[in-house]
């Protein structure tokens, strides 16, 4: 399944890939519909691009597509990584090993913002408008990036208000 | 280690499952705590390094936590530990995911999805900064934000780009 690869090539950052995939190779999904899952995933207990590939599996083939999919995920990273920590004692120490290890962790880093920017596109169409997505976003970033504050109480605090706020804008646009 | 041990390290991973909010590396301090502190399974400077092996290593991070399993106990280590920290918060999402999809129209849930969609892309770029801000010097800042517009406007294949940044760190650039 397609999980395998996406496992497979997410150096640092999975969700990098993972959008690049659903989104624009195989066209699964749209981004605010990525967006969507990856929030879920986000507040649900749980690695999230893990939550993300276990809810979509579920969505297309039940609880056997969501196994795949996180077996699939985890498969082949899980032995590398292993490989990785057993010889990980004599490589370390060579300087151009870390080095590369520095840099690869620096573009993964690079590519996650530029996942951001291409989702943020998504945003437009948000009942909160355009404002709004603007503050809250910044708002978070601060909180997590500057101040470091647990991940957990930024979504709750900023996620709160967020709710509150579209709770309301969807309330003028008519009860459903 | 002793059959209670096992048992116990299992329980308390599975409890820790369920406080993985925002991603497994929010439950790194009470692993640390738990395996380092108490149970004496392997030292800090094991724990360190397994999170450093586990993000320079394709695939998600949450596989950190197979790692230090595999410091404290070998390959059954870290299959215990993965799974006791992946199975309880699997289910759960499985569930959240049929549970929000039957009830698609609610009005809290479309207005829980359209709030946190900012938040969700903003936690993404907070992540970065704090990546990069750990690096020192401004060649680390100038590789990544390339790396971010080219991810962003091309569709230039990604290995190529992990690539050039194992080089360039290679060859002691940043």
């Amino acid at each position: 399944m397609a999980f395998m690869l996406l496992g497979l090539q997410g150096f640092g950052g999975v969700v990098v890939v993972a959008q690049r995939v659903l989104c624009e190779d195989r066209r699964w999904l749209t981004r605010g519909e990525f967006v969507e899952l990856l929030s879920v995933g986000q507040v649900v207990p749980g690695p999230n691009v893990c939550n993300v590939a276990l809810m979509l599996g579920d969505r297309f083939f039940g609880w056997r597509g969501a196994a795949a999919a996180l077996a699939g995920l985890l498969g082949v990273p899980f032995a590398l990584v292993l490989a990785l920590a057993a010889a990980y004692a004599h490589w370390a120490s060579l300087p151009a090993v870390a080095g590369a290890l520095r840099g690869m962790g620096l573009v993964s880093a690079g590519l996650i913002v530029g996942t951001a920017l291409k989702l943020s596109a998504a945003l437009r169409g948000s009942p909160l408008g355009v404002p709004a997505s603007l503050v809250l976003g910044s708002a978070a970033f601060v909180l997590v990036a500057f101040l470091r504050l647990p991940l957990a109480w930024v979504l709750l605090g900023v996620g709160s208000v967020a709710w509150a706020l579209a709770w309301g804008r969807l309330g003028g646009e008519g009860r459903r | 280690m002793t059959a209670y041990a096992w048992g116990e390290l299992a329980l308390q991973l599975v409890v820790l499952s369920f406080l993985q909010i925002g991603g497994a590396l929010a439950i790194a301090p009470d692993l640390h705590r738990l395996m380092v502190e108490r149970m004496a399974l392997l030292s800090d400077a094991q724990f360190a390094a397994s999170i450093a092996i586990a993000q320079s290593s394709p695939g998600p991070n949450v596989l950190y936590v197979a790692v230090i399993g595999y410091q404290a106990a070998g390959l059954a280590g870290s299959l215990l530990t993965l799974v006791a920290v992946l199975a309880p918060s699997s289910v759960l999402a499985v569930a959240v995911g049929r549970w929000g999809r039957a009830r698609q129209e609610w009005r809290a849930l479309r207005a829980f999805k359209a709030g946190m969609a900012p938040i969700s892309v903003a936690l993404l770029g907070s992540t970065s900064w704090i990546i990069v801000s750990e690096t020192p010097g401004w060649r680390p800042a100038v590789l990544a934000a390339a790396a971010a517009v080219v991810v962003w406007r091309t569709r230039l294949h990604l290995l190529w780009l992990i690539a050039a940044g194992a080089l360039a760190g290679a060859l002691g650039w940043v």
